[in-house]
């Protein structure tokens, strides 16, 4: 067994590994998209922009307060959940009360907004930024060689989206949440203050999208419009995960960055559109999405 | 009867005097800019052409001889049906008398045939394939600044000489990448080489690992670029990622932008070997040009795409005011009976197939240590005189060529 579908055995198994690099940014991304939509009902647009504005924040960090990777994993998701939390207080929690759309076109509008300024500052191809002196290199495998990196991205990643499954699902905060978006009323009648708990929840979420930032920064340039080019993949993910499903966003994100994987292997033309035609399969059969639950 | 036809006679007579009058179509020559404002080839043209080409209307003291010059610009979002809409636009209903830039040959060879059908002139510097003098030319082109035939030959024989025999190609799926690696991939074979595997992806493409896995597998000496702009940049930084080069597989980029290597940082790209045909810090008139550019674009030097526009405007400015006339097919016809001179590119010719001819050179990324600051990036290892950096007129199959 050296080959499958003339693939030598060696070369798929790296490719299903490089899935599921890719996969745990996906993972990352669709993760903070679906605690948005699950808890506050909008569907946040900016998301991408958030994401590059992570990376562009480490950046400055590195270059103007000589501020390195590992802090930077702790300060950025700070400062742009921080701005979160502005863009929340200021404009969407005017839109609660109105349909969904208002909101989509909002975030969708300010992501415009802030690439435009970014790109006309930075222009378009992209600021380097090195990566921590402990993670450079690879490791040999034997099948494949590995960035030490990328390996660190997948286990980072895997980390924070289980403990962030866990704090929404199996904590007294995240059962207040999930009721509150059930019934906002009845919770602040219990003492629960929910205006500030959705503002934060947006925060976090914001949060992680500029963690994914930071990840990805070293890997690829940092670049105004390297959200843009993955925000409709997130998107495809979390609706093929079923909106708001936090282990639906987890599960697709890294099962669909494996089917990209292998696309490029069997058919690289393809490897944009599969996941796109998967979203088609998926919303024919099961409109809700694999875990959603209306 | 009779009468009637003196009428006509007249009445033409009169109209085509009319017409003789009033040459410059509405008083006014217009210059359009269509480029990548928005995307992976926006820094390597973009806002820069457009200063690029106000540069060469300032140069050409355009106003003091009596013509009134305007540039628009607009982002084609390297898509071909965009662009050609926005073309069609411009050239029926906005007055636009040429279209400059025009990278992504995908848009290229699509404005190439429209310009054609309306009659007007396409002086591309942004696109690459060799195609838009070859089996796609037409009168009213100018391909002015570089094409695939020319960095295949600048780069891929320069390489294979250097010991580079065996290529895998990494190559972006759309006309740009299939001409280069085509044209790459002849003169391999030529010189002896093999090309053991190659792979599309996909344009504008975020993520290469699975491509540079399959180029690692394949033990080929050699992987070949045949992307651009940002794709080129993150294969790059992806394959060093990836230890390619440290495993003993060494990465020719076939098209690399001065725009590019500022971004990748030299320590990602220092060594690598490139073909270009302009550099800031060639000669004393590149030099002062590329300060002023850089004054008026953001402190940014200006590539070979946008060193480009400015001495193709200069030169089509030059044939309009010695035509007295701003007609397309006539312009370009001009534009090739003139010799061309510009402080940019120097002395020049414009073939009948519409190939610009000047010369092009072999230079190397820089260490970081060799580099004296921000674009102090190349050694020129080599110039390619200008009869020998494109191909030869007869080998290209344009079918304004007589054989």
């Amino acid at each position: 067994m050296n080959e499958i579908f003339g693939v030598p055995t060696q070369a798929l198994f790296g490719q299903l590994l490089i899935g599921l690099i890719n996969g745990s940014f996906y993972a990352l991304l669709s993760l903070g998209l679906a605690v948005i939509f699950g808890l506050l009902n909008i569907i946040n647009f900016t998301h991408g922009a958030q994401y590059m504005m992570g990376a562009f924040v480490a950046y400055f960090l590195a270059s103007k307060a000589g501020m390195g990777y590992w802090w930077a994993l702790l300060v950025v998701p700070l400062v742009v959940g921080a701005t979160g939390v502005v863009i929340e207080r200021l404009m969407l929690s005017k839109l609660y009360k109105l349909d969904h759309l208002y909101g989509l076109l909002l975030t969708f509008g300010l992501a415009l907004i802030i690439e435009g300024a970014f790109r006309h500052q930075f222009g378009s191809a992209g600021l380097p930024y090195s990566m921590p002196d402990q993670l450079v290199g690879v490791f040999n495998l034997g099948f494949m060689f590995l960035p030490k990196y990328r390996g660190w991205v997948i286990i980072a990643s895997l980390v924070i989206c289980l403990a962030t499954w866990f704090l929404i699902e199996r904590t007294r905060l995240g059962a207040n949440l999930r009721a509150a978006t059930e019934n906002p009323t009845i919770v602040q009648a219990f003492g629960v203050n929910v205006p500030r708990m959705i503002t934060l929840t947006y925060g976090f979420g914001v949060g992680l999208a500029a963690l994914a930032g930071v990840f990805a920064a070293p890997i690829y340039q940092v670049s105004p419009q390297m959200g843009s080019s993955l925000i409709i993949v997130v998107f495809a993910v979390v609706v093929i995960g079923g909106m708001g499903s936090i282990l639906g966003s987890i599960i697709t994100g890294f099962g669909l960055g494996i089917i990209e994987g292998l696309t490029k292997v069997f058919y690289p033309e393809a490897s944009n559109t599969v996941i796109f035609v998967i979203m088609a399969i998926v919303l024919m059969i099961r409109p809700q999405g694999l875990f959603g639950q209306r | 009867m009779k009468l009637n036809r003196k009428l006509l006679a007249v009445a033409i007579a009169a109209l085509s005097a009319g017409a003789a009058h009033a040459q410059i179509s509405g008083n006014v020559v217009k210059i359009g800019i269509l480029n990548d404002q928005s995307s992976l080839y926006a820094d390597l043209g973009g806002q820069g052409s457009v200063t690029a080409a106000k540069m060469a209307i300032e140069d050409f003291k355009a106003k003091e001889k009596g013509l009134t010059v305007e540039v628009v610009f607009a982002d084609h979002q390297n898509k071909a049906d965009v662009g050609s809409q926005i073309a069609s636009k411009w050239y029926d209903a906005e007055g636009v008398d040429v279209i400059v830039d025009v990278p992504n040959s995908g848009v290229a060879l699509a404005i190439a045939a429209l310009t054609k059908d309306k009659g007007k002139a396409f002086i591309n510097s942004g696109a690459a394939s060799s195609d838009l003098t070859g089996k796609a030319c037409s009168p009213n082109t100018v391909h002015w600044t570089y094409d695939t035939w020319m960095l295949a030959n600048g780069t891929g024989s320069a390489i294979v000489k250097r010991g580079g025999d065996s290529w895998f190609f990494l190559t972006a799926d759309y006309a740009f990448g299939h001409a280069l690696e085509r044209d790459t991939e002849a003169v391999v074979l030529k010189a002896g080489g093999k090309v053991v595997a190659k792979v599309r992806h996909p344009l504008n493409t975020q993520d290469f690992s699975s491509f540079l896995l399959q180029a690692q597998a394949s033990k080929a000496k050699i992987v070949g670029l045949a992307n651009a702009g940002g794709d080129t940049i993150n294969s790059i930084k992806q394959a060093s990622e990836f230890g390619i080069v440290k495993g003993g597989q060494n990465l020719a980029g076939l098209l690399v932008f001065l725009s590019d290597v500022h971004g990748l940082g030299l320590d990602k790209a220092q060594g690598l070997i490139l073909t270009n045909t302009f550099y800031w810090d060639l000669n004393d008139s590149t030099r002062a040009w590329s300060k002023r550019f850089a004054a008026a674009n953001g402190n940014k030097q200006p590539t070979m795409v946008q060193a480009g526009v400015y001495a193709g405007v200069l030169h089509y400015l030059k044939a309009v005011a010695a035509l007295k006339s701003d007609d397309g097919t006539k312009v370009v016809a001009k534009m090739k009976e003139l010799p061309t001179d510009d402080p940019l590119f120097g002395k020049g010719t414009i073939r009948a197939d519409g190939r610009k001819i000047h010369p092009a050179y072999l230079v190397e990324v820089k260490k970081p240590s060799e580099s004296k600051g921000p674009y102090d990036y190349y050694k020129v290892l080599a110039t390619i005189p200008a009869d020998q950096a494109f191909r030869p007129i007869d080998a290209g199959d344009c079918a304004m060529v007589k054989k």
